[in-house]
């Protein structure tokens, strides 16, 4: 049994998650130990490694290869997944720094937690079967929902954690559930082997039974429709900076696993998953759209726009193609960057050391802060798909996809869906530009201007020279097929 | 083979009774007693399957300590199960429809089943037919699924750290034991010598 031997080659491929175990723990230490809690030390030791983690998945790897028995699939579509989740952690986590430090947190788990939760989204996303799955997922969400529930003494926060818990342990057991069925008619926990049998065997009731229950546990993590309800909650309730990695990161690792999953588990059945991830699509697409539009606060009409994003970026799954799988990660990848600069504006409104949440409070932004409004402005057209810019791109590749996938119906209901949602975005965007000014916020930190920055650039980069990146994620998808 | 089939029937039998009297039961200390005879039928059955070691660990962590865990939860909570059951029949009809569609969709899937004999050749690691299952458990925990082992070690961690994150509160005004300030008094520390003037107190 050669899977069995511990080689050199395995620690050089597993290098950044043990870096991350291992340096979680190492922080750990620091924190307990230090008297004053040594929040700078562990908050900056956390950064330094998830960019170290970042280097290392794109700098050491030895070409693709499956470990531990195929447990962890390392291949391009993981390496690009686990980048981009690095990015949004390692960014989620610069954009906290300046919260932690007025929001009186002096708490070193949070980053701690963070780098855990971290962690097990690299798991997820080269989990090559269901005990990785599912093992990878729970890192994950027991660390996000201890996140949502950090500042203890608030009581929105305690709810979202609570209300997240509840019901991510009831997505977790319909997972179980499912894979437990999956594993009982196939007779393995590979995915590549769920393959082989789920071709000799046709699909049975009891396959598809089980497929669906996978399905609705890994809809819950990525907020699509049926499973949405938590995803408002919990972004109002928690603090923003921890509202903004939920918003990123993990939705990254729950799509990478979703794609991972449908298409190298069940490329036999794709007609059976395919007309369920086009209901989830559809109806997330229309939620997304007409829900926001009644929202006061902007943390819950980003909840929505994130419950809308992840519809649009299914189109792209339902469709099953390479071509669709492409779409799906550059739309996650365009996704990360808007949203993250999104948030950068979101934590920057602040007025007299309070943190303000209400869509009114951007009125007369363009006056008091207009570079700030200007960004902002130039994001949310992204969102909502306007032309030139990168989030048109996104759409533009996954609707293309299902598209020549036949999925004309599909296609022209998101198309329409997002003319309902450009809608709520540009109100925003008209309360900032043209209502009389509201009192002017505070001075930006310079990590946060520095992120939207970035972001901004980001946006504007794609729309003008898209090559490296579409080539990036063509190879990425490539690595499934 | 008689003999194996009865049993099963006894263990499985009690256990679904027992199952049902937890949450028929009034008085939720007596739900939890029932709650642990479920759980050792349900070791019984494992016994049966010829796993041993899957049976002493469900006896020894969920009877063991998880069970009477429960116990003092219940017995320290001062709920009104009673209060708690009203409106139980109102929620009758809806429960009773939701739970005819699982039966449904349960024997849905239990009347297609089909065990495929490939299957069973896949099987991950199969027993060796010489060796108890510990020793079988124990041949692959640490190096096949050396993987998951550690996995769930770092969830455990986080659930650790959760759970101190969110209860642990350091309360001042609040004495606490030091051992190495206890261990270090000495009397010159630890005893004041007053002069008291006779008539007037301390």
């Amino acid at each position: 049994m050669s899977s069995t031997v511990i080689t050199q080659d395995m620690l050089i491929i597993m290098s950044p998650e043990l870096l991350l175990a291992i340096g979680a723990m190492v922080l750990l230490m620091i924190g307990a130990f230090r008297s004053d809690g040594g929040l700078g030390i562990v908050t900056g030791g956390a950064i330094a490694m998830i960019i170290t983690a970042a280097a290392l998945v794109n700098l050491m790897h030895v070409g693709d290869t499956e470990l531990f028995g195929g447990s962890i699939i390392i291949d391009g579509f993981s390496r690009f997944m686990k980048t981009l989740i690095l990015i949004g952690s390692g960014v989620a986590l610069i954009m906290s720094i300046d919260w932690m430090r007025s929001a009186n947190m002096d708490r070193f788990e949070y980053p701690v937690l963070i780098v855990l939760a971290t962690l097990g989204m690299l798991i997820m996303a080269s989990a090559g079967d269901l005990i990785a799955l599912y093992l990878g997922l729970e890192l994950q969400s027991l660390s996000l929902y201890v996140l949502a529930s950090i500042q203890r003494d608030s009581t929105r926060s305690t709810e979202a954690g609570l209300k997240y818990f509840a019901l991510g342990a009831l997505s977790s057991g319909m997972l179980l559930y499912g894979s437990s069925l999956i594993y009982g008619f196939t007779g393995t926990i590979n995915l590549a082997q769920i393959a082989t049998m789920a071709g000799h065997e046709g699909a049975s009731v009891g396959l598809v039974f089980g497929l669906v229950f996978l399905i609705a546990g890994l809809a819950f993590k990525v907020s699509a429709v049926p499973f949405h309800m938590w995803t408002p909650d919990v972004y109002e309730g928690a603090p923003t900076p921890v509202a903004a990695f939920f918003a990123a990161a993990p939705k990254v690792a729950a799509m990478a696993l979703f794609v991972r999953v449908l298409i190298s588990g069940f490329p036999t059945m794709t007609p059976e998953w395919q007309q369920i991830i086009v209901f989830v699509a559809i109806a997330s697409m229309v939620l997304g759209a007409f829900a926001a539009i009644g929202q006061r606060n902007i943390k819950r009409l980003m909840a929505y726009s994130s419950i809308g994003h992840m519809g649009y970026a299914l189109v792209g799954l339902a469709a099953g193609s390479e071509g669709g799988v492409k779409g799906v990660i550059i739309y996650m990848a365009l996704y990360v960057a808007m949203t993250l600069g999104a948030f950068t504006c979101i934590l920057a409104m602040r007025r007299g050391d309070a943190a303000v949440e209400e869509i009114d409070d951007l009125a007369g932004l363009s006056r008091s802060n207009p570079l700030m409004a200007f960004v902002l402005a130039m994001l949310l057209f992204s969102l909502a798909g306007i032309p030139p810019l990168a989030g048109f791109f996104a759409k533009w590749f996954v609707f293309n996809a299902a598209v020549e996938a036949g999925l004309y119906a599909l296609a022209v209901i998101g198309v329409l869906a997002s003319v309902v949602g450009a809608y709520y975005y540009l109100r925003v965007i008209k309360i900032m530009y043209f209502d009389e000014p509201a009192p002017a916020f505070d001075r930006m930190s310079g990590e946060l201007s520095t992120v939207l920055g970035i972001s901004g650039v980001v946006v504007v980069l794609f729309s003008i020279y898209p090559a490296p990146l579409v080539s990036m994620a063509a190879e990425a998808a490539k690595a499934l097929f | 083979m008689g003999l194996a089939a009865a049993f099963f029937y006894l263990f499985a039998g009690v256990l679904i009774a027992s199952a049902f009297m937890v949450i028929a039961a009034r008085n939720p200390v007596h739900s939890v007693l029932w709650l642990i005879l479920a759980f050792f039928n349900a070791a019984g059955l494992f016994l049966l399957l010829g796993a041993e070691f899957l049976a002493m660990i469900l006896v020894v962590v969920y009877v063991g300590a998880v069970a009477v865990l429960f116990l003092f939860v219940v017995m320290m909570l001062d709920i009104d199960f009673a209060e708690l059951r009203q409106g139980f029949l109102e929620y009758v009809p809806i429960g009773a429809v939701i739970g005819a569609i699982f039966l449904v969709e349960l024997l849905l899937v239990v009347t297609t089943w089909i065990f495929s004999p490939e299957a069973a050749a896949q099987a991950q690691v199969p027993i060796p037919g010489d060796m108890s299952n510990v020793a079988a458990i124990g041949q692959v925990l640490y190096t096949k699924y050396i993987l998951f082992f550690q996995l769930s070690g770092m969830v455990l961690l986080v659930a650790m750290i959760g759970a101190i994150v969110l209860t642990l509160r350091h309360k001042a005004g609040v004495k606490r034991q030091d051992i190495s300030v206890q261990v270090a008094r000495n009397p010159a520390t630890a005893i004041e010598v007053r002069k008291v003037e006779s008539g007037k107190g301390i």
